[in-house]
């Protein structure tokens, strides 16, 4: 073992490492944003709505996140009518042929996070709203959103994480991320335990950091909960 | 049976290949998972902190990136141990046995939680019973605890496998011949890679689909002392 290699290297592996920063941090809140329709046609009760998403949600959620990838970066380039489309520049672009595919992976997840906090939230707090006489959109301002995103806040921080290592695939399609990096390193010094052990840190540090952040989040949006739930007024 | 230009039959020889490698991982998930989560629920701090070490590197790192240190790593571990024992020659792990062994340990980690969960969930009169009627530890742990636990992991567990399915496709990247890399090498001679990586994608959700069954049906096994409300 010559953890020398792990000093020489790490500008190189922090290069990678900026490079999963980057495809982590696009494709969660592409897919975050293209979550919330997709939950939302799935409550639906018309099955002409809801289908499609389920379908949506069953498939990506189905099969490994590697045959989408695949699909999306080899898969695409099989017809000429994508070839010749104004999209070739774009699709052509590993780097945005693993965002894609991440974002359409994740938003699936996400999707179905969203909809067990929509779901979630009791009837009776949307008919308490309802009887203060608030209008709509105040009480999904003020009540239902922020409910929600309390609700959402621990699944969607395991989201992200899956996130965080499902990126490591973006090494398959000749993207250098962090994994991607290792392996190129690898393949010069022939030193793969020092290597892959340092990456498998920076990922650890990186995932401790995501979890960090979030704990305190969650403390923060779900404060009205107290660390103690029944309490006292001061000046009754 | 569509025929894939002649590859179809080689893509189910990969979905047998994946399906081994999935039970093969499960079993060796499970027992990790149970000994994991007795050494979380151990009074014993160095136990808690191996199998809090475990759990914390293992789902803290990508799945992929296990498989490559094991793959690559082990053959580098195996020759060192080797070499103290004066084994000179070249040494090197299949990617089918790399595969198993980091499957494994990633079902192992997650399964720990679940099976802490579910060993937490088990009321102490339970055990107290089983010793008041005078049963030792290991007919306690068989007779009453496991097949509670059981019931308990079950939904979590079944979440689990459905994880593990997908992370086969991993292990094609090390070689192994799988539905993944099956498509992969179709796809190099044919040059239609919409057409077997959906196959592919086929496959794996027709499996997901075969497993979730089989899960439903050993929940209904495992609840049917439970009434239901």
């Amino acid at each position: 073992m010559d953890f020398s290699v792990i000093v020489e290297y790490f500008p190189r592996l922090m290069q990678g490492t900026w490079v999963s920063l980057q495809l982590i941090f696009l494709s969660v809140v592409l897919g975050g944003i293209f979550a919330l329709p997709i939950a939302l046609a799935r409550i639906s009760k018309n099955p002409l709505i809801s289908g499609l998403p389920f379908a949506y949600i069953f498939f990506f959620r189905g099969t490994p996140l590697l045959v989408q990838i695949f699909l999306v970066y080899y898969g695409a380039s099989q017809f000429e009518v994508v070839r010749e489309s104004f999209l070739w520049p774009i699709l052509r672009e590993p780097f945005w042929c693993a965002i894609i595919a991440f974002t359409l992976n994740t938003s699936a997840y996400t999707a179905e996070i969203f909809r067990g906090a929509i779901q979630a939230i009791p009837v009776g707090e949307v008919e308490a709203c309802k009887v203060v006489g608030m209008t709509k959109v105040q009480m999904y301002r003020r009540i239902l959103l922020p409910r929600a995103f309390g609700i959402v806040l621990p699944a969607y921080g395991n989201e992200i994480i899956l996130m965080l290592k499902g990126s490591a695939l973006a090494s398959t399609i000749t993207i250098l991320d962090l994994t991607g990096m290792a392996r190129t390193i690898i393949a010069r010094t022939y030193t793969p335990i020092e290597i892959f052990l340092a990456a498998g840190a920076i990922y650890l540090v990186i995932s401790m950091v995501v979890i960090a952040i979030f704990k305190q989040v969650e403390k923060r949006q779900n404060r009205y909960l107290g660390p103690n739930p029944v309490k006292l007024p001061d000046d009754v | 049976m569509i025929d894939l230009s002649g590859f179809g039959n080689q893509l189910l020889l990969g979905a047998a290949v994946t399906v081994e490698l999935a039970l093969a991982s499960l079993a060796v998930g499970l027992v990790l998972g149970l000994l994991g989560a007795s050494a979380k629920l151990s009074s014993v701090k160095t136990l808690q902190w191996i199998a809090n070490g475990y759990t914390t590197i293992i789902r803290g790192i990508p799945e992929l990136l296990t498989v490559l240190i094991i793959y690559f790593g082990a053959t580098t571990v195996l020759m060192a141990v080797a070499g103290l024992f004066g084994y000179e020659d070249y040494i090197e792990i299949g990617p089918f046995a790399a595969g198993v062994t980091a499957l494994g340990l990633t079902f192992g980690a997650y399964a720990t939680e679940v099976f802490r969960g579910a060993l937490q969930s088990i009321p102490k009169g339970q055990n107290e019973a089983a010793v008041a009627l005078g049963m030792g530890r290991v007919r306690t742990f068989y007779r009453i605890i496991l097949p509670q636990v059981w019931r308990m992991a079950l939904p979590g567990l079944g979440n689990l496998f459905l994880v593990l399915l997908k992370d086969t496709a991993l292990v094609s990247v090390v070689g192994l011949d799988d539905i993944m890399r099956k498509a992969n090498i179709a796809v190099s001679s044919t040059k239609e890679p919409f057409l077997f990586y959906s196959a592919a994608a086929v496959l794996y959700l027709g499996l997901t689909i075969i497993s979730m069954g089989v899960v439903y049906f050993l929940e209904k096994r495992a609840n049917r002392g439970i009434k239901r409300a």
